[in-house]
């Protein structure tokens, strides 16, 4: 093997441990924006709940020292913004869109208010999985370090596609994303049950934001998330509404995320701030992509309908 | 059989200032179909949705098989066996037929098992009066099939009651025959009670057992069909207040040349060739009338004379000048249109009637001043124009897509004649309304021609053309292929170039 090809190889494995590292708060953000829109609504507030999180997680972890009470309160956090999401997009003529930057704003500012004085301690970090002790290669054995919170996403993907198709709350949800008057026809409560999934979403997008300042890149600081909640809402069209799609396309975007970091890693150092803009670019990609027609198709029908 | 399957018992309904229903009373006998007549905004939908729930009425009851039922929510209908297809579907489009049928059962095990379903429904579905395939996600399932999986979704619900609301509207009048055969089959074979709501005799006196007749949400008279004829049911649903509203055709003295169009070619969504060089003239006080199936360049040309489609070749005048179909050009020229489908190409079915009918001088006086809209002046005018056009519910502040299809009609129309029109278009104005609201219509184009605007009248009723027009045109092909006065058309002849075997004639 000669030093240019185990270079390379170098890049792609670190490539792939950062799909999986960088590509863990993508999931759980894509996979609860995923649950609100399915209910019909879009909540673009993630940002703010994923940023929330990743304080009130890091504050808690260190308070208690538990890393997982930590990961609890970040989504604790997220069903509170969820729940003042969902009850201000039920007041009549209020537009989820905009309640949704607001509240991004909203939980921004105050993590960022809240949180000055945790940027100094040190919390304890989420345990991780040492799967690559198998191996001899440094770079293997660092790609393969996965964190709990991980494999719990993976699950959850999957999970979350049985749940919209054969639970009966899932199709419930389902309904109520697709047409309100065919959901009050069946009798079903369509604000509550938006409020619900806004809530569950939230709760996810929390968590994801504790895997950020207790696992991967750790630590609580101002500059944390660089709009991977927001990144999450344009990963949601690219999956077209399809959990097992999120959990592909967040790996995508890790991987694409951790491009930067491993060329530079290398010696690649060139064109440095233009591979990490490679998530950006690709985001801006797929919402061309995504504006045509075709990938509307799996759009649930009351986003349609706008 | 005379047991009662249902009763409604002096039912009254308020919305706001709309008495939309006032102590109405109706009897369903079982095994038996029952037609609810009336005209748009009569009280008919507001009827059933008080009967199953989906409205709670402000006074009178319902009894079920004799005993009084309170029916707070469609759930609790349905535990009642009523069933209720609405005018709009109510299925998702985004699922697949089982998905759809699976998801009306009112108590849904908390995980469902597909192959037990399917099995299940399947199974069922052989003794339905209609067959339709469960795999097929509803969005590709054409109208005629929708509706039949409305229905088969209530009967597989075991519904005693049926109420369907406008079943018939969507379909061709093969598939209705279809539908309501099968339907009459099943309350001689199994005892189910239909009540219908519909607005045509046709279906009434063909299928119907008995028939109330609503008119402005009171009782107008119930009756069986045996013992009673059209003429008598349509002088109950209108009313004494009805007279022929049909105006006469005014001579015109001055006809000034007012829209003019040269070699006209307008591509479809495609790219493709629609409209192919089509020239034609309309004076002032003149009703061009232009026949045709549909599809054959006649929504081309109307959006190209509307500015929805700007890009075409060939030359519109108005008045000499060129037009483009701009805002400007419309106010300058006074254009006017009622375009198909107004609630699609007209109008913004979330914003408000008193906001749509403000459209066209939104930004004028006295709409607005000094840049800020000046909403109560919209809405006094709007006031106005719904209480001229008899538009109901007569309430400005609704969003515009929740009126029935002839009351959005009669708005777009108010609007478009609000201010005397040089030139109007009309495409297909009648489309699907009762006969109340079409002399209504027809009498205010004929008024605007007869007041010197210049009127193109584009519809696939050979009727309301030989009615209305001065002049017939045939459009075929995207091209005119013949033309002739009222006075001497031939429907044979027109029906022949419209299908486009006009050459065989020419020797007439």
């Amino acid at each position: 093997m000669n030093g240019e090809e185990s270079q390379w190889l170098t890049v792609l494995i670190a490539v792939l441990g950062g799909a999986i590292r960088v590509g863990t708060p993508f999931l759980f953000v894509s996979l609860g924006e995923c649950l609100t829109e399915k209910s019909g609504r879009i909540n673009l507030g993630l940002e703010g709940n994923l940023i929330m999180g990743a304080m009130a997680g890091y504050g808690v972890a260190w308070i208690t020292g538990s890393a997982w009470l930590g990961v609890l309160a970040a989504g604790a956090t997220g069903v509170v913004l969820g729940f003042v999401h969902a009850l201000l997009c039920q007041q009549p003529r209020v537009n989820d869109i905009a309640v949704g930057i607001a509240l991004m704003i909203l939980g921004t500012g105050l993590a960022f208010f809240i949180g000055k004085p945790l940027i100094q301690p040190t919390a304890p970090h989420l345990p991780a999985l040492h799967l690559g002790a198998w191996s001899d290669n440094p770079a293997l054995r660092a790609a393969l370090e996965i964190n709990a919170l991980f494999i719990v996403g993976v699950l959850l993907a999957p999970a979350m596609a049985w749940f919209f198709r054969s639970s009966r709350w899932g199709l419930a949800i389902r309904t109520v994303g697709e047409s309100d008057d065919a959901a009050r026809a069946m009798g079903l409560n369509v604000n509550l049950v938006r409020m619900l999934a806004t809530m569950a979403g939230g709760f996810l997008a929390g968590v994801g934001g504790a895997f950020l300042s207790l696992y991967y890149p750790g630590g609580w600081s101002e500059g944390l998330s660089s709009g991977q909640g927001l990144m999450a809402v344009a990963l949601v069209i690219f999956a077209r509404w399809d959990p097992m799609r999120c959990l592909y396309a967040s790996l995508l975007f890790g991987g694409a995320g951790a491009l930067g970091p491993s060329l530079q890693a290398v010696g690649v150092t060139s064109g440095y701030y233009l591979f990490n803009a490679a998530p950006y670019v690709l985001t801006l990609i797929l919402m061309i992509a995504a504006s045509s027609t075709k990938v509307r198709s799996g759009m649930p029908g009351s986003l349609a309908a706008r | 059989m005379s047991t009662l399957a249902l009763e409604a018992i002096n039912v009254s309904k308020r919305f706001g200032d709309l008495q939309a229903l006032d102590k109405v009373s109706l009897q369903l006998r079982q095994g038996s179909i029952h037609a609810l007549l009336g005209e748009n905004g009569a009280g008919k939908s507001t009827l059933v949705k008080c009967i199953v729930g989906f409205y709670v009425p402000d006074d009178g009851e319902v009894l079920l098989g004799e005993r009084q039922q309170a029916i707070a929510n469609p759930r609790d209908a349905h535990d009642l066996g009523i069933g209720m297809v609405y005018q709009h579907f109510t299925l998702i489009p985004n699922m697949t037929v089982l998905e759809n049928l699976v998801l009306a059962r009112p108590h849904l095990p908390a995980v469902i098992d597909w192959r037990k379903e399917r099995e299940a429904i399947g199974a069922r579905m052989q003794k339905m009066p209609f067959q339709l395939p469960l795999d097929v996600s509803v969005n590709q399932l054409a109208a005629g099939e929708k509706q039949k999986l409305e229905i088969v979704k209530q009967l597989l619900l075991n519904v005693k009651v049926l109420i369907l609301d406008e079943p018939t509207s969507v379909l061709t009048p093969n598939e209705a025959d279809e539908v309501l055969g099968r339907i009459r089959d099943m309350t001689r074979d199994s005892g189910l009670s239909v009540l219908i709501i519909t607005h045509k005799f046709r279906e009434v006196m063909t299928y119907a057992d008995d028939v109330t007749v609503l008119r402005r949400g009171k009782h107008a008279g119930s009756a069986r069909v045996a013992d009673t004829n059209i003429k008598f049911l349509a002088e109950l649903m209108v009313g004494s207040e009805f007279t022929s509203t049909a105006l006469a055709r005014e001579s015109v003295a001055e006809q000034t040349l007012k829209l003019e169009i040269d070699t006209l070619k307008v591509a479809d969504d495609s790219g493709k060739a629609a409209v192919k060089g089509l020239s034609l003239q309309v004076r002032g006080g003149e009703v061009v009338g232009i026949a045709g199936v549909s599809g054959n360049g006649q929504r081309e040309l109307v959006e190209a004379l509307a500015g929805q489609r700007p890009q075409f070749y060939g030359e519109i005048r108005i008045m000499g000048e060129a037009y483009a179909g701009q805002r400007a050009d419309l106010l300058r020229h006074g254009f006017h249109c009622l375009p198909e489908e107004p609630l699609r190409n007209a109008a913004v079915g979330r914003m408000s009637v008193a906001e749509n009918l403000a459209f066209r001088r939104f930004d004028r006086q006295p709409f607005s001043f000094g840049g800020w809209l000046r909403r109560g002046a919209m809405r006094a005018a709007a006031t106005q124009a719904i209480a001229d056009f008899n538009v109901r519910p007569p309430v400005p502040g609704i969003p515009i897509g929740n009126l029935s299809g002839g009351n959005v009609q009669r708005a777009i129309l108010a609007r478009e004649l609000s201010e005397r029109p040089n030139v109007l278009v009309v495409a297909n104005p009648c489309f699907g309304l009762d006969f109340g609201a079409v002399s209504e219509i027809h009498a205010r184009i004929m008024a605007a021609r007869n007041a010197g605007t210049a009127v193109l009248l584009v519809s696939e009723d050979l009727d309301e053309i030989l009615e209305l027009a001065d002049r017939i045109l045939v459009m075929s092909g995207g091209r005119l292929v013949y033309e002739t006065t009222p006075t001497e058309a031939d429907p044979v002849i027109i029906g022949r170039h419209m299908a486009g075997h006009g050459e065989e004639t020419h020797a007439h």
